[in-house]
């Protein structure tokens, strides 16, 4: 690491560019060699939905290891600052080292200019992070996040997903990925409506958690016996908000009751 | 073949220290007191934007008087001092101690190296958790560090500041208490006419979890001195 203090003026807020001037080192991400890399734990399905006075972003707990189960309570959504918030799927170990350098660049900018970043520009540098990963995507450690937000300007929340180029879409109403992403965004295609409030949010989002979990071998679903329930968040014009494991272990309750009923 | 000028070390060591000192002096004054809850920084300063105090990390926050353009440049490389640390080691490993540290390293070095010092001076603030007192490092312009304790003056007139400050302190005051002071002492050293000068207050406080600075709005800085004093 070199003195920040010295050597050439640095004309950026942003937290990467002082690593790559500062601490290189810090930022070596490419694989060496060539060859697959051995199994390492990966994470499966997180899920996004918007509601009337903001977002609420959940993931399922499961990590895997080729056909094994690597950890049973691996939180994969995280604060990214206080207004917004990141899921990961795929590879956990640079997954979880990316949240950390996004959650540093976002402060970072924050400290260095005075303002936090708008929720498009915190959108773009993720995505210019998830672009930097891909020489690992292409040795098989592919990490896709979902950010979302609140948009103090909007007023409203929005959803971005990625895809494995760093390529960024914005989704209007909800998102899923990872292994289970598909059937979660089936649960949630007849379950959203445009009028939900937080709350009916947090309960649909755990229901389509639930239905990944039904249908995907590599998503958990709620642990009843070990009391390990999805991670769920909000984020509204009140800040980012993480549900309490009581109120997720009545809405899983709820939910198993209601479909032994039906069965 | 010209031959340069001696100057004499003492001489040349006096000389940029008495321009540096102008310099500083003539620029306007800035408090950091502790209170119970935390640490207050009250700074008068006309603009909203160019700010004086600042957050370094989650319990550090950085005050400097004197000149802009150097201030600035110290601040943000100290940003990124503590956030490639917390980075590279853990969010606990950032320390006020190796920030003053670095601080004063390199203004040293500049008093000694360059040919004009710079106009400044630092002070280096962390709020103690879970018992910890806190830990006030002022840093002047030729590096020199000083272990501060309960409150600090820099800028213009800090050793009238100082003397008042000593007088009005009392280690268990309130934040309001302590903001009034402040704001007493500010308006007792401004020159005549110029008592309505705009304050720029913030505060490390100690129960706030993980970043604990924040900035006072005028309206709260308003309404708190304007209630009396306890």
């Amino acid at each position: 690491m070199r003195n920040p203090f010295e050597g050439p003026k640095l004309f950026s807020p942003s937290f990467v560019d002082a690593l790559r001037a500062y601490a290189p080192e810090l930022l070596e991400t490419r694989a060496s060699g060539a060859g697959a890399v051995p199994e390492v734990p990966h994470g499966t399905t997180v899920a996004a939905v918007r509601f009337a006075d903001g977002v609420a972003m959940g993931g399922d707990r499961r990590a895997t290891e080729g056909m094994s189960i690597a950890q049973r309570d691996i939180e994969k959504v995280f604060p990214a600052d206080d207004f917004s918030a990141v899921a990961i799927a795929g590879a956990a170990g640079p997954a979880i080292e990316m949240v950390r350098l996004f959650q540093t660049e976002l402060e970072h900018y924050e400290k260095i200019e005075g303002f936090p970043l708008s929720l498009e520009g915190k959108a773009n540098k993720l995505g210019q992070m998830v672009r930097s990963n891909l020489p690992l995507a292409m040795q098989g450690l592919v990490v896709v996040p979902l950010f979302c937000g609140y948009d103090a300007r909007r007023q409203a929340g929005r959803i971005f997903r990625y895809d494995v180029t760093g390529g960024r879409w914005e989704d209007a109403d909800f998102h899923a990925t990872g292994s289970g992403g598909r059937d979660a965004r089936g649960s949630l295609k007849k379950r959203w409506r445009a009028d939900i409030d937080g709350d009916a949010a947090v309960e649909i989002l755990v229901e389509a958690l639930y239905d990944a979990a039904d249908e995907d071998a590599a998503t958990g679903g709620p642990d009843l016996v070990r009391g390990i329930f999805p991670v769920v968040a909000t984020v509204t014009a009140q800040g980012y908000r993480r549900v309490p494991d009581d109120d997720l272990r009545k809405a899983a309750e709820r939910l198993v009751a209601a479909r032994q009923e039906g069965s | 073949m010209s031959v340069p000028f001696y100057v004499p070390p003492e001489q040349l060591t006096k000389e940029k220290a008495e321009f540096a000192r102008k310099g500083i002096a003539r620029g306007r004054p800035l408090i950091v007191l502790e209170y119970t809850g935390g640490i207050l920084f009250v700074a008068e300063n006309p603009s909203t934007h160019l700010h004086k105090v600042a957050e370094l990390y989650d319990r550090i926050a950085f005050a400097a008087v004197g000149r802009f353009s150097e201030f600035e440049n110290l601040r943000q490389a100290g940003v990124r001092l503590a956030d490639i640390r917390g980075y590279a080691y853990g969010r606990e490993d950032v320390t006020s101690r190796s920030i003053a540290n670095a601080y004063s390293q390199t203004l040293g070095q500049i008093f000694v190296q360059e040919f004009k010092p710079y106009e400044v001076e630092l002070c280096v603030a962390e709020v103690g958790i879970d018992g910890a007192p806190n830990a006030m490092y002022h840093i002047v312009f030729d590096g020199n560090v000083f272990d501060r304790k309960g409150f600090l003056a820099m800028g213009g007139q800090s050793d009238e500041l100082n003397t008042e400050l000593q007088r009005g302190y009392d280690e268990n005051m309130e934040l309001d208490a302590a903001l009034q002071l402040a704001m007493r002492v500010l308006r007792q050293a401004a020159p005549a006419g110029e008592t309505g000068a705009r304050l720029e207050v913030a505060v490390l406080e100690r129960d706030r979890p993980r970043r604990s600075f924040r900035r006072l709005s005028q309206e709260d800085v308003q309404s708190r001195a304007g209630e009396p004093a306890s």
